[in-house]
């Protein structure tokens, strides 16, 4: 073959190279079908560690008994028992190594997530034990006088 | 020494045999490990919601937002709560603020209240990511930075995911959306950090009203697993064939 064939098919096939050499060196090893299927499991394997290792924010309530058993019996012993220690004190993470207290949410907002009526029929939401936020106490705290580890008590 | 025709050929077979066999059992190897981990965890996971329970405090949304570091006030979450009411008119009136973060504490919807005595029906739908049995969303990555793991989760590579938004539009259930922070395609996994663990996912911890609950349909004792296989349940979308896993007990035909 003539030179001026033979110069671009040598460069041609050196660029060939050149992907397959990159394609080496940048897909990690455990790249590759990891399953029955090549449409679904074709994947990086270790990502599915990676997302095991993501951080647990919400402990759940088992773990606020470790110290905080009189509040979580109370609560239980309340019709606020199915309602978890978090959805009022945020995500307790490390705590208390890292953050020492936990917030409070104290807001009315909170509240009304499940208290402010809603006529809405054959709902449980209608059965709630609930107040129209407009004609109840408005702009206070629910917390100043319903207790809400056991919402029966009052607030002296 | 005599060789004859035989014995030669038996112990050329032979040598090459033992020769062969185990370099390829060394080069596969690796393959039946991931397939041995495939085998040994009897685990596919799925969901239930009970849209009878739901009060639309919005909880769950709180909770997942918190538990999978998605920007609080951006208008994205991998799981929100609609709000259906149905008037005397026939009209549906279908919202969502924020994903329902907040929840619902007010008749409003979009700036109009409807009285008690003209709706005919009304309430709330949880909604998350399928996890499908033919997750279109997995089909159309062009790069491999989403699939679905042996217990069944899809999940998304964040280091591999390019950005593309090719699964954002295939997903029929809309539950995928661009990370405005990390710049990658994100979606409900079911808590996969947490149920790896043996924890529940945070949504359906938050939930006070049982509303949101985990099965594995690989056990026949899970008692979520009971109730979708003995009751009355439906599936969101049945039509486009991507054999969704999260199971809905009280669904209406006006949920879309």
């Amino acid at each position: 073959m003539k030179r001026h064939v033979l110069h671009p098919l040598w460069v041609a096939i050196g660029l060939v190279g050149l992907i397959f050499l990159g394609r080496m060196l940048l897909v990690p090893d455990d790249f590759g079908v990891h399953g029955d299927s090549f449409t679904y499991n074709y994947h990086r394997f270790s990502n599915i560690q990676e997302w095991q290792e993501f951080p647990v924010k919400y402990q759940g309530r088992d773990s606020c008994t470790e110290c905080h058993e009189d509040n979580v019996r109370s609560i239980r012993r309340s019709p606020h028992k199915r309602v978890e220690c978090e959805n009022c004190h945020g995500p307790s993470g490390n705590h208390p190594d890292d953050v020492e207290y936990l917030p409070r949410n104290t807001e009315r907002s909170l509240c009304l997530r499940c208290h402010a009526f809603l006529d809405y029929p054959n709902t449980a939401r209608a059965e709630m034990p609930a107040v129209k936020d407009r004609l109840h106490k408005r702009r206070r705290a629910c917390v100043e006088c319903h207790n809400p580890h056991d919402p029966r008590e009052d607030v002296e | 020494m005599s060789c004859s025709r035989r014995a030669f050929l038996k112990d050329a077979v032979g040598g090459t045999l033992a020769s062969v066999l185990p370099l390829s059992a060394f080069a596969f190897l690796s393959t039946e490990e991931a397939k041995a981990a495939i085998a040994g965890s009897k685990v596919r996971w799925a969901f239930l919601v009970d849209t009878i329970k739901c009060i639309g405090c919005g909880m769950c949304v709180t909770a997942c937002k918190n538990e999978n570091e998605i920007p609080f006030d951006a208008p994205v979450t991998r799981t929100w709560v609609e709000r259906y009411v149905v008037t005397k008119d026939g009209e549906v009136h279908v919202d969502s603020p924020l994903g329902g973060r907040d929840g619902f504490t007010d008749n409003k919807i979009r700036d109009e209240e409807f009285a008690p005595e003209d709706i005919t029906k009304a309430f709330f739908v949880p909604k998350l990511c399928n996890q499908c049995d033919n997750p279109a969303c997995v089909q159309v990555c062009p790069v491999g930075a989403t699939y679905q793991t042996h217990d069944g989760v899809v999940l998304i590579d964040r280091e591999w995911c390019i950005g593309c938004g090719y699964c954002i539009m295939a997903c029929p259930y809309g539950v995928r959306f661009f990370h405005p922070e990390l710049r990658v395609a994100d979606k409900c996994n079911f808590c996969y950090h947490r149920i790896t663990k043996g924890l529940q996912p945070a949504c359906v911890q938050s939930c006070a009203f049982g509303a949101r609950r985990l099965a594995n349909l690989e056990d026949p004792d899970d008692p979520v697993t009971k109730i979708i296989t003995t009751e009355r349940v439906a599936v969101l979308k049945d039509e486009y064939g991507t054999k969704p896993h999260v199971f809905y007990l009280g669904l209406d035909a006006n949920v879309r």
